[in-house]
Order: structure tokens, then sequence, then C-alpha cells
């Protein structure tokens, strides 16, 4: 077991480091180029608009999919009728694929078939909504159906967190007089810490790898203005034959997933250590 | 006696065998779209009357199939052929031993005496082996016309990119999109590439894309191409389509004026019935040069080691260049064959006016053979971005010029 770690994960990961030093082409090769494949990966436009692109949709994504999906839990939680039958049906989407998300949502936001049509069909004729084929909007299109897609699950884990709560500390909070919303904003959610950091991974990572969804939706269109760092590895790496750069890109993720990681786990875990 | 006889048999029962060993040869390729699954047809149709059994590997989307198809190759799991663009695609795979040397056999054939023009057959040599056959020769620069919509806005079918241009505006009035575009960085590279060859002529075009002088691309002459690209750009608004066979579609109906797209749009013209000349007129080198590159398909065979795997795969080489072959399989797509010494009176006048230019041998290399895929993707992600925001003429001169500086 801790073989396959150290080979597949560490020794993985270093090879492609390593590689991504070199001007490989298809096939991996170690003739060093210094940071060649570097200076043109932070001086090559698409990069810079996948990475805009990311953390527009990483933000955006992380605080209304935790906002959404606390909510959902929220209401459901106050048994309310038919709870089971919300409950799939908000948990179905989840079960798709991203590609088959992708799929149904270029048919819902395209202008002829889509939403579009049918209010226009119902009368109000300067109803507009073409989201995927503006440069400017076309990230939000991706992002509603990246929230829609994912909701389901965090609603799920908060729900679970939400049952978790003792029954006694509702009872208290009403004997102290404090609302609905507020023992939930006070009380539940500082409470459901491990609850929220299980999502926020289960999120993250979702953001991290996103890729499927844009060629689904868009394939990185209208022109390069929806690109994603993944889209950028798989490209340079298969379709541009140039494995150099594709691992060079691959770095600069891992990089930033560790800017992000590294300080998160010594606050969440070496701070730990020292109050023991 | 009775000895002799047995051995004799068995001989004789060990030869027959050896020869009908039939074998499963997969082939992938990325021939999809109506008129090329047509013509691919052709080749299993001819294919299967061997012993052997042609076994389809079809892949949408050559952008999808070839990192499927190294992968594959690489990963150790070898189809028995596979189309590429001859080029500088296989170049790795083939200097890693990957790929079947086929020069024993191109010699037996002569291939070199009947492939024209030769600089296909260049293309799929390394180091003076031959790994490839090229089987179409395609061209990008051509500009398709509908008569429907020209007829709708009550106008004479265009004979040149400028009257094209000119003609526009009437276009627009009567609602019909002049310039059908796919929205996908090789089509707006296409459409690009046909316009400079069009805008600047062959020479400077070759001094850009063949001895990738960046000084030239960047030049005071060169300027115009890029302001005719940004006037293209505005008869191709609101093109929303993405493939390259749905504008052309646009194109057949009548709800398109035109489309820049290589000659395999032919194909479609044709299941779709419309007759070349009636419905609607080919221009090659957009009307202006006539001069068509000569980019195109080639099939590689991957190093199986199996000696019936092998016999099929040389069987199958010699069978995609016979004279039989070539007429079948490219009439159907509307390509060009790759030997000039066929019959092709059954071509239709938009293939005539190809195989007259290539006669007359106004032919230029293809982006394939001039540029690494490195490289060309990189133009590809340039052209996806001007075609599709306001990028300044003057911008995307000064980004293009620097991608052909820094070209290999």
């Amino acid at each position: 077991m801790i073989l396959v770690t150290l080979v597949v994960f560490i020794g993985g990961t270093l090879w492609t480091i390593i590689h991504s030093f070199t001007s490989s082409r298809l096939l991996p090769k170690l003739n060093f180029a210094g940071l060649d494949q570097y200076e043109r990966l932070w001086g090559t436009r698409r990069w810079l608009v996948s990475i805009d692109n990311l953390m527009l949709y990483g933000l955006l994504s992380l605080l209304l999919t935790l906002v959404i999906g606390f909510t959902l839990a929220a209401i459901l939680d106050r048994k309310i009728r038919g709870e089971n039958a919300f409950r799939t049906i908000y948990l179905y989407p989840y079960a798709l694929s991203y590609i088959v998300t992708g799929l149904a949502w270029q048919w819902i936001l395209n202008p002829d078939l889509g939403i579009q049509s049918v209010v226009r069909g119902m009368g109000w004729q300067s109803f507009s909504l073409n989201p995927l084929n503006n440069p400017d909007t076309v990230m939000y299109g991706i992002l509603v159906a990246g929230i829609w897609q994912g909701s389901g699950l965090i609603m799920i884990i908060m729900l679970a967190g939400l049952r978790g709560i003792d029954a006694d500390i509702w009872k208290a909070a009403k004997v102290d007089g404090i609302g609905t919303i507020k023992t939930y904003l006070r009380i539940i959610v500082p409470m459901m810490r491990p609850v929220f950091i299980t999502a926020l991974v289960a999120i993250a990572s979702g953001i991290i790898k996103l890729y499927d969804l844009v060629v689904a939706l868009t394939n990185g269109g209208p022109g390069i203005s929806s690109e994603v760092p993944a889209k950028y590895v798989i490209e340079y790496m298969f379709r541009a034959q140039n494995l150099g750069q594709g691992f060079a890109a691959s770095t600069m993720m891992l990089l930033s997933v560790m800017i992000i990681i590294v300080p998160w786990l010594y606050l969440e875990y070496g701070g730990r250590k020292n109050d023991r | 006696m009775n000895r002799l006889a047995s051995a004799v048999c068995t001989t004789s029962l060990l030869t027959v065998s050896q020869l009908a060993i039939a074998v499963d040869l997969e082939v992938t390729h990325w021939w999809t779209s109506g008129g090329e699954a047509a013509a691919v047809a052709e080749l299993a149709k001819a294919f299967n009357q061997t012993e052997h059994t042609w076994v389809d590997g079809a892949i949408a989307g050559g952008s999808a199939a070839r990192p499927v198809i190294v992968s594959r190759i690489l990963g150790g799991d070898p189809m028995g052929a596979t189309q590429l663009n001859h080029g500088r695609q296989a170049t790795e795979l083939i200097e890693a031993g990957l790929m079947t040397d086929l020069t024993e056999l191109a010699e037996r054939e002569g291939w070199r005496d009947i492939v024209n023009p030769v600089s296909l057959l260049d293309s799929c040599t390394l180091d003076g082996r031959i790994y490839c056959v090229p089987i179409n020769i395609h061209s990008g620069q051509w500009l398709w016309l509908s008569h429907a919509a020209f007829d709708a806005a009550e106008l004479e079918v265009p004979q040149n990119w400028g009257e094209f241009v000119a003609a526009a505006p009437k276009l627009q009035d009567a609602n019909i999109l002049p310039l059908a575009m796919g929205q996908q960085g090789w089509q707006q590279n296409l459409a690009f590439g046909a316009i400079m060859l069009g805008i600047a002529g062959p020479d400077a075009w070759a001094e850009v894309n063949v001895e990738k002088n960046a000084e030239v691309a960047a030049g005071p002459d060169f300027k115009k191409v890029f302001q005719a690209a940004a006037a293209a750009r505005e008869l191709a608004k609101n093109s929303n389509v993405q493939d390259w066979n749905q504008a052309t579609n646009m194109v057949i109906t009548g709800s398109a004026g035109g489309q820049i797209m290589g000659d395999w749009a032919q194909g479609e013209f044709q299941v779709a019935g419309a007759v070349a000349g009636e419905d609607y007129t080919c221009l090659p080198g957009l009307g202006v040069n006539e001069i068509l590159d000569t980019g195109g398909d080639a099939f590689y065979f991957p190093v199986i080691e199996d000696e019936a795997t092998k016999k099929a795969q040389l069987e199958l080489a010699s069978l995609l260049i016979s004279p039989e072959a070539q007429v079948s399989f490219n009439l159907k797509k509307g390509s060009l064959p790759v030997r000039s010494d066929i019959d092709l009176d059954a071509a239709n006048a938009c293939m005539k006016k190809g195989l007259k230019i290539l006669d007359e041998g106004g032919v230029l290399p293809s982006s394939d053979q001039n540029f690494s895929p490195d490289t060309q993707i990189q133009i590809e992600d340039l052209m996806a971005e001007f075609w599709t925001s306001d990028m300044t003429a003057g911008d995307f001169q000064e980004s293009y010029s620097d991608l052909i500086k820094n070209a290999d």
C-alpha cells in the first residue's frame, strides 16, 4: 500500500515535474531546457485566460454551492412534507456525468431551443438569454450548470450534518428566545465545521479538475473565452504533442493547489497539536 | 513414396493455410460526415473482397481522434492501420520505431513514379524510408457559394473574393448571413490561410508559411491580409454553428451566402444532391490566385508483431493506392486522387477545376507539412480568439508574426 502510494503519487508527480523542465514533444525525453516551458506558459494568453476563468468559477462556485447546499438542507431539515421526494430530485443531477449535464444545459441555454425560445413563445418577444455565445457571460452559463450538478451532493452532506445536531440544542435556543435563522448562523453552522470542511474539499477538487463540463458545454468557446487549465494541459500534451508544455501547466496547477492546501493543513492540524 | 506424398501434402497445406489466414484489421479514421462515410465505405468494400476483414474504428472529429490514435499506438494497443494527415504528426512515432516501413512495397510498385505531386510522398518519408500511403489530396482554399442565397438577394453569383465582399451588404439586407463559419479554431485558421493566399499571393504566402519569415508577416504589405480577415469576421458575425458540415449545410440550404472550406465540403453538396454550377459555385484560391495546398490524408501502419497481420497491412497499403480504390474513394469524398494516371471522367465540375490546377503545378505545401502540431495549435488558439473577439487587425498582425517567429 505504501509502495503503491509512493510510486503512483509521489513518483508520478516527481516524474511530471522533472519532465516539465525538458523540451519533450510527443515522447518524454530528458533534454533539459531550463525554465523555457514556464516562460512560454506565462506568456500565453490562453493560459492566462484559463487561470482567470478558473478563479472566477472557483470563487463563485465555492460560495454558491455552499450557500445553496446548506439552505436546501436546512429547508429539508425543517421536517417538510415530501422530504424524500425533494431529496431525490435535488440529488439526481449528481448521478449524471458532466458530459450529460453539459449537453443538457447546452440545449437549455441554446437561444433557438431552450429557455429563450420558450419565453419568447409565451409572448415576451424581447427576452434574451444567450450566455454561451457571449465571451463576457459564458463562464456564468457554465457556473449555473456546475452548481445545478453539484449542489445536491453538498445538500446531502449538510443534511447529514444537520441531523447529527442534538435536538436539545434547538430546545435550549428556543428557551433562550433565539430566532431560527440566528440559531442556524450562530450555533449550528459553527458546530458543523467538520461537515463544512468535507464539503469544501469535495467542491474544491471538483473546481480544479473542471474539464468535461467545459468540453461538453462550449469546448472552450466562444474563441478562448471559457478555457480552463485542465483543458490546456490535455490539449498541449496530446493534441499539440508537446508534453513539456503540458507538464509545466499541470505542475502550475499542482503548485496552486499546494498554495491553498498547505497553509490550511498547517492551521488545521499544526495548530491543534499545540493546543494539546 | 508415401512419406514424400505426405510431406508434399503437409507443405502445401501449410502454404494454403498461410495464404488463407484471414485477418481482422482494425482501421481508425475520422471520416464521419455523410460524404466521408460514403467514401470510406468504398475502401472497406474493396478490402473485404480480399480474404481479410475491415474493422471500422471511426472516431468523430480529427482533433479528438488524433490523440486517441497516438495514445493507443504509444500505449501498446496499436490498430492495424490508421489515417493521419501526412506531414509532421507522426514524425516522433516513426523515430520511435512504431510505424511499419513501407519502402520495399513502395519501390516494388513504383510509388515515386505514380504519386503526383511527389511532395506527398516526401511527407511520408523520413531518412529515405517511406512510412505512409498518401490516399488523397485536400486543399483548403475554396470558397463555396450558394446560388439559392444569391438568387434570393437578386444578385449575380460572385466570381472572386472581392466581388463576394462587395455583395455582402445586399445579402445581409435579404436576411442572409454572408459568410458561414464554424466556431472552431481550425476552421477559422483555414479561412485565414485562404484569405492570406488570396490577398498576399503565393510568394508572400510561402515566405511566411514555409520560410517562417516573421518580418514579412509583420510587414506593411501584409497588413491588408489582416484587414481583410477583420472584414471577413464582420461578414461571419452571428454564425453560431460549430462543425464545418453544419456551416456547409447553411450554404446548401441558402441561409448563408458562402463558406471558406476545404474541398471535402464537396462531399456534403454531393450527398445533398446539389449540382456544381447549378446549385453552388466553387472558387479555388477564392477565385483570386488559383493555387491550392496539398494537404491530405495518409494511412500509417503501426508495427504489429504478427506475420499474418503484417501481410494484411501491406495488402491494404497496396490496395489504397490502386487505381480502382483511388477513383471510387475520391469521387465519393470530393478530394483529388494522389495519382494522375487514372480516369476521372466521372468527376464533377469542381473536382475538374482542382485537377486542372494540380496538372498545372499550382500547388503549395499544407500547414500540416509546414508546422509542427504544437505551432498549429498556437495559431488555432489565436484564430479562435481573433474571430470571436474585437481584436484589431494591428494586434492580430503582431500576435501572428510573434507566433511565426517562434514557429517550428
